[in-house]
């Protein structure tokens, strides 16, 4: 993955605290993401753990997948609360929601492994939000968010929020992940 | 120059300076790699991916691969992912290797470490598990990583982190009878919530933390991740060293560090832990505190003793304390962490009378083999995963939604006392009330 400029597409919203078995339950983890047509499988999975109550907010009970595809989301950004991405280290979870056609995640913050894992892994974008967004965009949303800009436009609102700088993960987000990263730097052999 | 925590001094050595700050961007030297069955793969795959068919790992002596998560289960592909670690492990001629359904097979990976001599003072240690901190209570670095980080170690040894700001949690006094660590650690992460240590070092101290054994201070470690602590670290004392060299057949030299007298913590925490009560962490958050007096009375139908967190030797001596001469009432499953304590089950007497596991069996209680078991759910025939929306008291680790396996089973985290004493009235009991 090479970074986007803009990323556009529709949010599913989610709430607070939701940790890796949530993201991919432990039961699919035997799958290995090295393999591509497993890699493919986690994407059926990915938030397969979220009890249907708080799926989708505000309203919840929204299906993550569409009828039709049962491997990739309708859906490109995951709006969602504090402390996303907490418990087990598995990177599982980043791939999984890759795998389901998400680019980027808005959340207040995240738990830090799931966080490396995205950036080094390069799956996809964890941006911050300088206000809690789980309450203000709903499910269904199309969203507008410029990468470089680090401005996220709600469409359907008609509104917009500021997000938070990338910071020093900027780089290695820009580069891919950490091995094209060290290579560009020349920690690593070309 | 400001003075620098425990956790500080010993990224600065690993990272060949001076000193460090918090916020500092550091590549650091790993001192060792664990990985196991469900994230192995994975990284073994990133690993040949970026280093080629043909690379070696960075240090054969370095690597150390456990398989403990889904161990006894027909399931197809779980078993395949052994295989993946083995032919990894022939290929690369790798010495420190635990395989299934051999004499060396161990469990789970946290208590296997300093079973077989892997965790020294002063060490960096990661591992492509979140309870990899448990190894924090050796006074070493220790931390959870993901599969692309730990392909990144195995070819190059090293890794960048930010250096974490230190808390502070000083315990004073001698903890009662029916408390345990857990109490402790639960109490903490209710005061500070499951986000209220992110990317922060967790550092236990006073004499509350260094009149605990060993693998008590290993459980107050265990859950530094439940408040999201990047690590959790005790410096080591003659407890420590006395256990390391114990177990260590490296003879590799360690250094003994501790926090410096002016040294600077984010924000400190002091508990009188003869004032606290026997806690847990309610359905579905380890955040979610009560006291176990408050939910007296609550109807439960399952008890499970077992994992990194409560499934050692000390868990289990506590639970059978309770145990001994009773009889369950609900469905109790004890599954100890790994070979060593399951046969220390089968050797060590209470009281001078039966086993440990004569103790569990004649309760009417379960027992499972040594693995993460149904911690955290697993294949459908993991040995005692909830399959079902059961309420079950646990002395396990998280407690979050479908964690050890339907989404609407409600978790109860707490002691081995504390779930000893439920199994045997089928409701949340404080241990106080057989202690007596």
């Amino acid at each position: 993955m090479t970074l986007q400029p803009v990323i556009q597409g529709k949010a599913y919203v989610l709430g607070d605290n939701i940790d890796t078995d949530q993201i991919i339950p432990a039961q699919y983890l035997t799958f290995n993401p090295a393999i591509p047509e497993e890699y493919r499988q986690f994407g059926k999975y990915a938030l397969a753990g979220v009890p249907a109550p708080q799926g989708g907010l505000p309203k919840g009970h929204v299906p993550f997948h569409a009828p039709g595809d049962e491997f990739v989301s309708p859906y490109r950004i995951i709006v969602a609360g504090r402390n996303f991405g907490c418990g087990s280290s598995r990177e599982h979870a980043p791939v999984a929601l890759d795998a389901a056609g998400i680019k980027a995640v808005v959340a207040e913050f995240y738990a830090r492994i799931f966080f490396r894992n995205s950036v080094n892994g390069g799956y996809l974008i964890p941006f911050e939000s300088v206000k809690r967004l789980c309450d203000t965009v709903c499910t269904g949303d199309e969203l507008r968010l410029d990468v470089a800009a680090g401005k996220l436009e709600n469409l359907t609102a008609r509104e917009s929020y500021e997000l938070r700088p990338l910071g020093e993960v900027a780089p290695i987000l820009e580069a891919g992940g950490i091995f094209p990263y060290a290579r560009s730097k020349g920690l690593l052999k070309a | 120059m400001a003075g620098m925590t425990l956790t500080e001094k010993i990224l600065a050595r690993h990272a060949g300076k001076p000193s460090v700050q918090p916020g500092d961007n550091i590549w650091v030297d790993v001192d060792i790699l664990m990985t196991h069955d469900v994230c192995g793969p994975g990284t073994i795959g990133v690993f040949h991916q970026n280093f080629g068919r043909d690379a070696k790992v960075w240090d054969r002596d370095k690597v150390v691969i456990i398989p403990d998560h889904y161990i006894f289960t027909a399931d197809a592909m779980a078993n395949r992912n052994v295989d993946v670690l083995r032919s990894f492990v022939a290929e690369q001629k790798l010495p420190h290797f635990y395989d299934v359904g051999t004499d060396r097979y161990k469990g789970v990976c946290h208590i296997a470490l300093p079973e077989e001599g892997h965790t020294r003072p002063g060490e960096i240690l990661l591992g492509t598990d979140s309870h990899t901190c448990t190894a924090g209570a050796f006074g070493e670095f220790a931390t959870g990583i993901g599969n692309t980080d730990a392909g990144f170690v195995l070819g190059t040894g090293k890794t960048w982190l930010k250096v974490p700001p230190t808390l502070r949690f000083v315990f004073k006094g001698e903890l009662p009878p029916y408390l345990m660590a857990k109490d402790l650690i639960l109490a903490v992460i209710g005061d500070i919530g499951c986000d209220g240590a992110t990317y922060q070092a967790m550092e236990f101290d006073g004499d509350g933390v260094f009149c605990l054994g060993i693998e008590e201070r290993m459980t107050l470690c265990n859950m530094a991740i439940e408040a999201g602590g990047k690590n959790g670290i005790i410096r080591a004392d003659k407890k420590t060293v006395d256990f390391v060299k114990s177990r260590d057949k490296s003879g590799k030299p360690f250094v003994v560090e501790q926090s410096d007298p002016d040294a600077r913590f984010a924000r400190e925490w002091v508990y009188d832990v003869t004032k606290l009560k026997p806690v847990v962490a309610k359905p579905h958050s380890p955040d979610n505190r009560a006291y176990v007096d408050e939910l007296k009375g609550s109807a439960i139908d399952r008890a499970y003793i077992g994992s990194c967190t409560g499934g050692k030797m000390t868990d289990f001596r506590a639970a059978a304390r309770l145990l001994k001469g009773h009889t369950v009432k609900v469905d109790t499953f004890v599954v100890p962490a790994t070979s060593e304590v399951a046969r220390q089950l089968r050797t060590e007497r209470v009281d001078g009378g039966p086993t440990l596991e004569e103790v569990f069996l004649s309760a009417g209680a379960k027992m499972g083999e040594p693995s993460c078991a149904a911690c955290l759910g697993g294949p459908s025939d993991t040995f005692g995963r909830l399959n079902t929306p059961l309420k079950c008291i646990s002395t396990t680790n998280r407690n979050f939604p479908g964690r050890m396996g339907h989404k609407q089973a409600e978790v109860f985290l707490a002691s081995p006392l504390t779930v000893a004493a439920s199994a045997l009235t089928g409701t949340i009991t404080d241990p106080r009330e057989f202690l007596a």
